[in-house]
């Protein structure tokens, strides 16, 4: 099951970098990081902000539902602007109904249920793949100017 | 093991959150606000995250956690001071923070606090000097 919120047309990878994500304490030098990134291209706080707070709930799944994963940090440029894509892979059980829990307050944890479905309004693209046993991959991206 | 510190201000306690939250400092600090609420008797808790930039529907949870377990405690719980991004996120993150007041800083905290439980504690007739420091 593929959800998609993408525009097709060129785009560059500028920079490119991976960080691990094991413990809960890899959570805030992550954000950090995608602070920096976002700062570096420009963006403005609240983008930044809404940006970070998606990948955090992103994050946090990862962590929850799979032990962990590794996240790819991009700066891409596309049509002449620069945004950040960030890459969430795991190879934890996967999502078994991806619709299901892209839905406001479904969740299997003890969560809010707000994770996926608010990182996906918070940010430009958002693109989700799942496969049951074999783990998630989620994609997220946020242009500088937040649209 | 980090942990947040709380000041007790007469019948409120305070709790200014200075760093980024992980998940475990979090949930000390749940912890560690309510037993002091019982401790204490404290009647309402503020909570400043002037300097949080990032509040995310777990720490969302956190505070709202916090509120309806101070309530039950008999004590109200305000948070202050949070960022204009911040809360725009949170909207859009689907978080409405129900059931937590809110005011703009520390001082229309406090203000909301006495409100709320309507502080009649001191004599506060005039501006008496307060000479015993008796709370």
């Amino acid at each position: 099951m593929i959800l998609k919120k993408t525009r097709r047309s060129l785009m560059i990878v500028m920079t490119k970098d991976t960080m691990q994500i094991v413990r809960e304490q890899d959570v805030v030098p992550f954000r950090n990081r995608v602070r920096e990134l976002s700062t570096k291209i420009g963006m403005s706080l609240v983008n930044q902000t809404k940006l970070i707070t998606a990948a955090s709930e992103l994050v946090r799944n990862m962590l929850k539902y799979a032990n962990g994963g590794k996240v790819m940090l991009e700066t891409v440029s596309k049509n002449a602007q620069s945004g950040i894509r960030l890459i969430f892979m795991d190879q934890g059980p996967g999502i078994t109904n991806v619709q299901q829990a892209m839905q406001d307050g479904f969740s299997t944890g003890k969560s809010l249920g707000l994770g996926l479905p608010g990182a996906k309004r918070l940010v430009n693209e958002f693109d989700i793949n799942s496969i049951p046993g074999e783990g998630t991959t989620v994609t997220i991206i946020h242009w500088k100017h937040g649209r | 093991m980090d942990r947040i510190p709380i000041l007790k201000m007469g019948p409120f306690l305070l709790v200014t959150i200075q760093v980024d939250l992980y998940d475990r400092l979090a949930l000390n600090l749940e912890n560690d606000l309510i037993s002091m609420v019982s401790k204490t008797g404290a009647r309402g808790v503020l909570i400043d995250i002037s300097a949080v930039s990032i509040v995310d529907s777990f720490m969302g949870r956190i505070l709202g956690n916090i509120a309806s377990m101070s309530r039950i405690m008999d004590a109200e719980t305000v948070v202050v001071g949070m960022q204009p991004a911040v809360a725009i996120t949170l909207v859009e993150l689907g978080l409405t923070l129900q059931g937590v007041y809110t005011a703009l800083d520390v001082e229309k905290g406090m203000e909301l606090l006495r409100d709320k439980i309507g502080v009649m504690n001191d004599p506060e007739e005039d501006e008496e000097e307060p000479d015993d420091s008796n709370d």
